[in-house]
């Protein structure tokens, strides 16, 4: 008999019943709530007079429209600020853990999940959020939903799901200098294309990928979505029990022992069978830099911005011709000549303590470029905002002229205040580089904290494996 | 959630690959803690020339003429034509909702993200899939002919062209059976309450610590 994929057992491990179609239900163990996709969900309960299921599977924060500066005056747009307490009045109203705007653990739903321990491996996690799959770094099956999704949840505790296919990406080898999780996982984009991993739920393996640390790890499977897949995961490790010990939502010590021998019992069985399988060679990566209007447009920093004329297909030359008029770049420039305007250090994908601490190795010391016009840090929690201050970090970000800012999503999709102005260029750490995704008009280019610290340093695009 | 039949209504081209679900409603409006009213902000970014807010009188602004859906002949479109991986991106479902509230029953596309197609057959916008070349075809349909309307029937899984050619569809019998009805997910659930209370018990002894 074939063994097991590590999808196949966290989804058989959930199955509540399976329907002669094959879907299934599926039971849920944590969903995280935000601001912006539960307010309906809420009152879809209300209206159908029914109740949460199981109020302490739920943890909630706001983190979409929250400001990054000022905060203690409260949130100046009125829109924001009524969706924000509809939030607080829903979480109160339902007695559902919220993680309000001004509470110290506030922050970025994908950072506090996993920092509050309430991200455990063998969970089923999902949130009305694309980038759920950040959580399947911890050997868990987790992904984004829509509303009606959140509804289905906050009411029954599972969902009707059908079981994806299962995708392998094994990344192996020693990562170079100067490479991190972010060019790991832009350059499997690039390799697979934006929709590569429609219908399956990917498991990122391999060497490279062991030797990621957690933080590393959140970052390659936050981005499974750019690659169409629902769902990433790595297998649960001796690094995945340890960054759980001791926070508050891990198991006390009575039961940690059982847990973290159940856990380990989440990886891809020796022989597995998977769907689809990609092989990528770490050491050929190099630091990574999208040019178009989709994260699958992407190159390495040694590279230039390629030619529609050289695309085959018809459709696809389309879309890099409007990207590249989108983006006001020409051909055959090289990216390192590429100039920006402003600098995003933050999300989902790149707002931990590790990533702030490789940003900051770069710019400590040295000045912002004066074609520079801003270049913000937004830690990805208020937690992550005090170790990194206890480690002076905010202070070599703000002697270098960077913004140091409260938590939240920010500027990577720029529901607040934080934005680009039509025609800005911004190195961004985010996840999306769509049209008008920061802002109207913007430009977006995704890259590592390091790369956009350097190009913050630089006022373009340069190569941080020879940066001094 | 709305029942879908039949339709038979003008179809508009939206000629791009993977267009994601913030060009299909941007982000300033999922402000929003309603369901309704995301029509006129469907594509805001391509379909007006200034820059949307909520709060706006969106009758008001300025309208690309180039943008395909502000074509006349396109007035009232029901079917909307896409390429491939069409609403990739986020989770929102602000998208399929304001391709509803604009008038949008159905879509026709050889693929869609995962999460946008779920969350538009949970709303009764019907997402039908073609081979690229039935697609393409469709396309050089409604480009050669003004007016060009398709006949979709759900119960029959077909498209008929003008020329009364049909096309048949696939969709997964359960979806079917629920956009026919009009059938609420979370009720169909909650017919199995003692089911997901027996799995509750059972994983209550195997893993206490998920329970407290």
């Amino acid at each position: 008999m074939n063994g097991k994929t590590l999808y196949d057992k966290l989804w058989e491990a959930h199955v509540v019943r399976t329907n002669p179609d094959g879907t299934a239900l599926i039971y849920i163990d944590r969903h995280l709530v935000h601001e912006v996709t539960s307010p309906q969900a809420f009152e879809g309960l209300r209206l159908a007079g029914r109740s949460l299921w199981r109020v302490d599977a739920n943890l909630a924060t706001a983190d979409h429209n929250v400001p990054t500066t000022g905060r203690r005056q409260g949130i100046a747009d009125p829109v924001s600020r009524l969706q924000v307490e509809t939030l607080d009045q829903n979480c109160q109203d339902f007695g559902i853990t919220e993680f309000g705007m001004n509470d110290p653990r506030q922050g970025i739903v994908h950072v506090i999940g996993p920092e509050q321990g309430a991200t455990l491996p063998g969970m089923t996690v999902v949130c009305g959020d694309s980038h759920t799959s950040t959580h399947g770094a911890f050997g868990a099956l987790a992904f984004g939903i829509g509303t009606s999704e959140v509804e289905h949840v906050l009411a029954t505790q599972c969902l009707l799901l059908k079981k994806s296919k299962n995708m392998r990406v094994c990344v192996e080898g020693a990562i170079p200098f100067g490479v991190t999780a972010k060019d790991i996982v832009l350059a499997i984009v690039g390799r697979i294309g934006t929709a590569g991993g429609t219908g399956y739920a990917i498991e990122f393996a391999g060497s490279a990928i062991r030797s990621l640390s957690m933080e590393g790890r959140m970052t390659v499977c936050n981005m499974a979505i750019e690659a169409g897949a629902r769902a990433g995961m790595i297998a649960v490790d001796d690094k995945t029990v340890d960054y759980l010990r001791g926070r508050p939502y891990a198991p006390p010590p009575q039961l940690w022992e059982q847990a973290q021998v159940a856990w380990r019992s989440f990886y891809s069985d020796e022989g597995a069978t998977f769907d689809h399988e990609i092989r990528i060679d770490a050491g050929a990566i190099v630091p990574q830099v999208t040019w178009g209007t989709s994260p699958e447009m992407v190159v390495g920093i040694d590279g230039r911005v390629p030619d529609p004329l050289r695309e085959q297909d018809a459709t696809r030359r389309a879309s890099m011709r409007g990207a590249l008029e989108y983006m006001n770049l020409v051909p055959g420039t090289a990216i390192q000549d590429i100039a920006i305007d402003k600098v995003f250090i933050g999300s989902c994908t790149n707002s931990r303590i590790e990533d702030l601490r490789a940003a900051a190795a770069v710019v400590r010391g040295k000045r912002l470029a004066h074609n520079v016009k801003l270049a913000m840090v937004v830690p990805g929690s208020g937690l992550i905002k005090t170790q990194a201050e206890s480690e002076g970090l905010d202070k070599v970000f703000t002697a270098a002229g960077f913004e140091w800012r409260e938590p939240g999503c920010s500027m990577c999709l720029a529901m607040n205040a934080d934005r680009l102005e039509p025609g800005e260029r911004c190195a961004s750490t985010s996840n999306r580089n769509f049209e008008g995704r920061q802002g109207a008009g913007g430009r977006t280019h995704l890259v590592s904290p390091a790369m956009a610290a350097a190009a913050g340093i630089a006022g373009h695009f340069v190569d941080v494996r020879s940066w001094r | 959630m709305q029942k879908f039949t039949t339709l038979t209504g003008i179809a508009a081209p939206m000629d791009r690959a993977n267009v994601d679900t913030d060009a299909i409603i941007p982000k300033q409006y999922l402000k929003s803690i309603k369901r309704s009213g995301f029509g006129p902000n469907l594509f805001d970014s391509w379909r007006y020339l200034d820059e949307g807010e909520p709060g706006m009188d969106h009758g008001r602004r300025r309208l690309n003429p180039d943008f395909v859906l502000n074509q006349p002949r396109y007035a009232g479109a029901s079917i909307l034509l896409a390429r491939a991986n069409f609403g990739c991106g986020s989770s929102r479902e602000h998208a399929p909702w304001a391709l509803m509230d604009y008038g949008f029953r159905v879509i026709i596309a050889p693929s869609y993200a995962d999460i946008f197609y779920q969350n538009s057959l949970k709303n009764g916008l019907l997402p039908v899939v073609l081979e690229e070349a039935a697609v393409q075809q469709l396309f050089e349909g409604v480009y050669a002919q003004e007016g060009y309307r398709l006949s979709v029937d759900l119960d029959r899984q077909t498209i008929t062209t003008p020329s009364g050619q049909v096309i048949h569809f696939d969709i997964d019998p359960f979806r079917k059976h629920c956009l026919v009805n009009g059938l609420d997910d979370i009720g169909l659930t909650l017919k199995h309450v003692d089911d997901i209370r027996a799995y509750e018990a059972r994983r209550h002894k195997e893993a206490p610590w998920l329970f407290r």
